[in-house]
């Protein structure tokens, strides 16, 4: 007989992984980024490339050379990150932008606070955030590339939500508010918002596999539906209406896949659902008051910031201590 | 123009002003009168916080010196007799010299002397090693391996020997402060003194097994036979729970011990010569003759 | 059929459960028994016998060391070899009494029929005396001794006395056997309990896994006549058999944080503890033989095996009669994957709560290196206490121990439910446990300056 192993209880576990976790991320995000590449074409499928490989490289170079530690790539928290962060770019953004987007994300807004599960702010949110305040031109190019298929209503220019903070109400009537955006294949901003649809069966496919958890999603669509449900109730020509509000601008791939990032959310059911009210919140100001048109980056960016002070504030319930 | 300048300067200096009143006012009402000595002290000590006096760090040692009516319970083990000579000097206390202490590990069960039977899974951490079971050898009173002590030392005076698995000192280093004695959950680190010019003498296993099972277990270990104490004629070995331990205040060094422990469980360091055991083995059979004629 | 089950945390282990058709067997006699005398919490028992004495199958060898200890018995007649210390499943040197066997000569007075004995006694403390000298423990694991349980203090009150019948580690099976083959003198054992008690309520709570044992239970109820005692199904989930997750499943009630289960009016004996009960009070046989699973996923299914073994017996001799430690096996458990202990001496002997021998193969029960915590938060839905084991473990990594005392460590029940969810293979539990014998050792030192 070999020599025993011994270890304290428990002998088994239940083999769970940072890595699956991470895949089951990218599984989820799939489809709505295969859909934009085929919709965006070469440019897209370049970017995603360029971005994914160099968040990887960055990440597996900063571990190598700098920290001289095992190299973490393997956990594909990298690559989220990259995936993330290209779904968040328009689809024209040049490819050396999503190199620095990737070096923003893995060097400084990961790495520099210790790496995974240390960093405060999403990485991908920071580098997107980063890079449209270095670069507003490209970062608000909403052009729509050639794709490989053809889609029927490709508007290029501003994004709706563009136009009614340029120009209000009225000109969003003009662009074909409140009839033109679709279940599907909505045109008109970053990669990653093509498919609304998409989205939420990926979210699905992560609420089954029991990775994420509802309340933070909830929490956010429904305070951005109660918030601009009343403005638009009190003065519909002046403030848009919830359905609309809930389906531009990123807001459902930033409540399912970037405010639901493990490490820059509260740990707990209540501190989630404050979480996602503030991100609510603070999105329908952006968006009603502010002068950038959307506001989902922001918003969970601020909200990263009171992740410690949530976590601190709400407790799990504990057993035979009511 | 001018005038929005000469505005902002006056609020400002005002302001600063005010401000300036108010935290006079508040240094003056909270401040905390401190016993001067406190800092003096401080400035003295090494500055290592590492607790090995007892005390939570430095400034706790020194302020609570200031306090005590002597210097009994206070003695910083890493600046040693020189350090203490000042802290006395500050106040006005006369010093009871301490003999220079050094950590010794009590065991030598190194990997080839203590075969591994079975292979340990857990957390590296000897203490959680040493809470659940025996360890990976036969000895239930070795060292474990994990480095415990290790990671205890400020000083980096303890170092895992990847070939033996167990922690060698480095006496330059080691400051006798204690920290690895605390960590280690068999308590096989002791603190000892030095000894005259560094030469000392001790027992490097606590086995506490029948003679047989020890054997079993580590070739090294001590077995219990009682050899080195029959053979003491300083009444410096205490010999109980089948294991020897030598009584440092004691020792005379003459080493009759370690010739005579027939494991070699028994450590000399320091020494300026290797051990001849014929030699003394010889002086002892010599002096037994001379007793029974 | 409703289904209850306790209200924070658990996780899904494999069931596992190869060995649960198969019929209890009856072990041999060994040649030589080792009986620890420290097998039950509390203060180890002292030898009341000397080296080459001859002793009966059932005589005293040992009587308490303490207030919390218990009797032990000679497990088979023979001539007491040795009394010496010897390593026990950690290596660790118990005190034993050794006896060689020299064939089975019962003491008298010990029923040995299978007549069942319904008649309950009309004394109460004529059965916790009976349970005491027939040193009975608990044998769901923590082995305390049963009369002590039995003897609320005073002011305290049992409402209702659970019986675990949840078997919730994966694996096992010794108790879903007994429930199957000896239903009744469980029952009959509840029934001497709840006299013992004073009379309360009786909940016999079954994981749903085992609906044949429910419905057998529920037959002997019926067939006894037994009106206050019911079962209660119990959703399958680990650790249902917790005594504190039980008393909240199945009363609806929590132990406070520090307090005992009798605090909250209930007390919970384990199925095996019953049917030893009922053979103390009612056959006057005392407790030395119990009931262990031979298993592992790797055995074909006739090699799994539900062995009536004599307490004493090493488990060496055990391996050999289920046919060797089988291929493949890198780790042997005493007790189920989740909180048994690891096997580091095959030649250490049965105790009284000896539950199981479980072969686990090298890629389910290795562990793997530990990575970056990533927030998960997996660890705290798991934990059915509702600690937060990522916070803890940073804290514990800090070495604060009043941030653990406050994040409440010393509630931790050990159950491995974190460890078991970790994505990043963290050793939480490693660390809680010394963790909270440090902020246990700092309450206690607290209560007693408290009270100078």
């Amino acid at each position: 007989m070999e020599k025993l192993l011994i270890s304290p209880s428990p002998h088994i576990r239940s083999g769970a992984s940072t890595q699956k976790i991470m895949r089951d991320v990218l599984i989820a995000l799939a489809p709505a980024e295969i859909v934009s590449v085929l919709v965006y074409g070469w440019s897209e499928l370049m970017l995603l490339a360029v971005g994914v490989a160099a968040c990887v490289f960055f990440e597996w170079a900063i571990t190598k050379w700098m920290l001289k530690k095992p190299s973490t790539v393997a956990d594909l928290s990298a690559a989220v990150t990259g995936l993330l962060l290209v779904m968040n770019l328009p689809s024209s953004t040049p490819w050396w932008i999503a190199v620095i987007g990737a070096l923003f994300a893995i060097g400084v807004a990961k790495m520099s606070f210790g790496g995974l599960g240390q960093n405060l702010f999403n990485p991908a949110i920071a580098a997107r955030v980063f890079l449209l305040i270095s670069f507003p031109q490209q970062m608000t190019d909403w052009t729509a590339t050639p794709g490989f298929i053809h889609a029927t209503d490709a508007i290029s220019g501003a994004t709706l939500l563009g136009v009614y903070a340029e120009g209000g109400m009225d000109a969003l009537v003009a662009a074909g508010y409140p009839d033109n955006h679709r279940l599907f294949f909505d045109i008109g901003g970053s990669a990653g918002e093509i498919s609304a649809g998409l989205l939420l069966l990926g979210f699905i496919y992560l609420l089954c596999r029991k990775v994420v958890k509802p309340w933070i999603p909830l929490s956010i669509i429904g305070s951005v539906a109660l918030i601009s449900g009343i403005f638009h109730l009190c003065n519909p020509a002046v403030y848009t209406g919830p359905a609309f509000n809930i389906m531009t601008g990123g807001l459902l791939l930033g409540a399912f896949f970037m405010a639901t990032d493990y490490v820059t959310s509260p740990m707990s059911v209540w501190g989630g659902v404050i979480y996602g009210i503030g991100i609510g919140l603070i999105v329908m100001m952006i968006r009603y008051f502010g002068s950038y048109p959307e506001g989902m980056s922001f918003a969970i960016l601020i909200m990263n910031c009171a992740v410690p002070l949530l976590n601190r504030a709400f407790h799990a319930r504990k057993y035979g201590r009511a | 123009m001018t005038g929005t300048i000469l505005w902002t300067i006056l609020i400002l200096s005002g302001l600063g002003l005010v401000l300036a009143v108010v935290l006079f006012f508040i240094a003056k009402k909270f401040k905390v009168e401190e016993d001067p000595r406190i800092d003096e002290i401080e400035k003295t000590l090494p500055g290592a916080n590492c607790g090995g006096c007892g005390f939570a760090g430095c400034r706790a040692f020194a302020s609570s010196a200031v306090a005590a009516p002597d210097l009994e319970k206070h003695f910083c083990p890493v600046g040693g007799n020189a350090v203490m000579q000042q802290v006395a000097a500050i106040l006005g206390f006369e010093l009871q010299e301490k003999a220079p202490q050094v950590a010794v590990l009590r065991c030598n069960g190194s990997c080839e002397a203590r075969p591994r039977v079975n292979v340990y899974d857990g957390l590296a951490s000897c203490r959680v090693k040493a809470s659940l079971y025996a360890g990976d050898t036969l000895c239930a009173y070795g060292c474990l391996g994990c480095g415990d002590c290790e990671a205890a030392c400020a000083f980096g005076a303890l170092k895992i020997n990847p070939d033996t698995l167990l922690p060698e000192i480095d006496e330059e280093k080691c400051t006798a402060c204690g920290a690895c004695v605390k960590a280690c959950p068999r308590t096989l680190l002791e603190l000892r003194n030095k000894g005259p010019r560094g030469m000392r003498e001790f027992v490097a296993c606590r086995n506490r097994d029948k003679g047989p099972v020890a054997k079993k277990a580590c070739a090294n270990a001590c077995i219990g036979c009682g050899m080195c104490f029959r053979t003491c004629t300083h009444g410096a070995i205490v010999f109980e729970n089948n294991v020897s331990y030598i009584d440092f205040s004691k020792c005379k060094l003459c080493r009759e011990c370690e010739a005579m422990c027939p494991t070699g469980a028994i450590h000399g360091v320091g020494f300026p010569k290797p051990l001849d055991k014929d030699a003394v083995k010889e002086r002892i059979r010599k002096r037994k003759e001379a007793a029974n004629a | 059929m409703r289904k209850i089950t306790f209200p924070i945390g658990g996780v899904h282990p494999h069931d596992s459960k190869f060995a649960a058709e198969r019929p209890i067997e009856v072990l041999p006699l060994p040649a030589v028994v080792y009986v620890s005398m420290a097998q039950h919490l509390g203060a180890p028992a002292k030898p009341i016998v000397a080296v080459g004495d001859s002793v009966k199958t059932g005589q005293v060898i040992a009587e308490p060391g303490g207030f919390i200890s218990a009797f032990v018995h000679a497990p088979a007649s023979g001539t007491v070899k040795s009394i010496a210390p010897r390593k026990d499943l950690a290596g660790n040197s118990v005190m034993h009494i050794e006896i060689a066997v020299e064939g089975d000569e019962w003491m008298e007075g010990i029923d040995l029929s299978d007549t069942l004995v319904t008649a309950i006694p009309d004394d109460p403390s004529a059965i916790i005396e009976k349970v005491k000298a027939c040193g009975v423990v608990g044998l769901g694991g923590a082995t305390f001794p049963t009369h002590v349980k039995l003897a609320p203090p005073p002011g305290k009150k049992a409402e209702c006395l659970i019986l675990n019948g949840t078997e919730c580690e994966p694996y096992l099976t010794s108790d879903y056997r007994i429930m199957l083959e000896r239903p009744k003198e469980i029952l009959i054992g509840a029934a001497l309990m709840q006299k013992a008690l004073g009379g309360c309520r009786c909940v016999v709570g079954i994981e749903e896994n085992k609906p044949e044992a429910v419905k057998v239970m529920r037959a002997a109820i019926a067939e006894l006549g037994l009106a206050d005692i019911e079962v209660a199904v119990l959703r399958k989930k680990y650790p249902q058999g917790g005594e504190k997750q039980l008393i909240a499943a199945v009363m609806r009630r929590e132990v406070r944080s520090g307090a005992l289960p009798i605090d909250a009016g209930a007390v919970v004996q384990n199925v095996g503890t019953s049917l030893a009960v009922y053979e103390a009070v009612q056959k006057n046989k005392p407790l030395i033989t119990n009931v262990l699973t031979v298993t592992g996923a790797m055995l074909p299914a006739e090699k799994q095996h539900n062995y009536l073994y004599r307490i004493g017996t090493p488990l060496s001799f055990i391996i050999e009669q289920a046919g060797g430690v089988p291929e493949g096996a890198a780790k042997l458990v005493s007790g189920g994957p989740m909180m048994g202990k690891a096997i580091a001496n095959v030649d250490a002997t049965t105790v009284k709560g000896s539950s199981s021998v479980l072969y686990l193969d090298a890629p389910s029960t290795v562990r793997k290196e530990a990575s970056a915590c990533i927030r998960c938060g997996r660890c705290a839905d798991a934990c059915p206490m509702g600690l937060e084991p990522f916070l803890l473990n940073r804290l514990c990594k800090a070495g604060d121990l009043e941030a653990l005392e406050a994040n409440a460590v010393q509630d931790c029940i050990e159950c491995g439910c974190c460890i078991y969810s970790c994505p990043a293979n963290i050793p939480l539990l490693d660390r809680f446990r010394i963790a909270k014998g440090q902020v246990i050792g700092a309450i206690r030192a607290r209560a007693a300056a408290q009270k100078q």
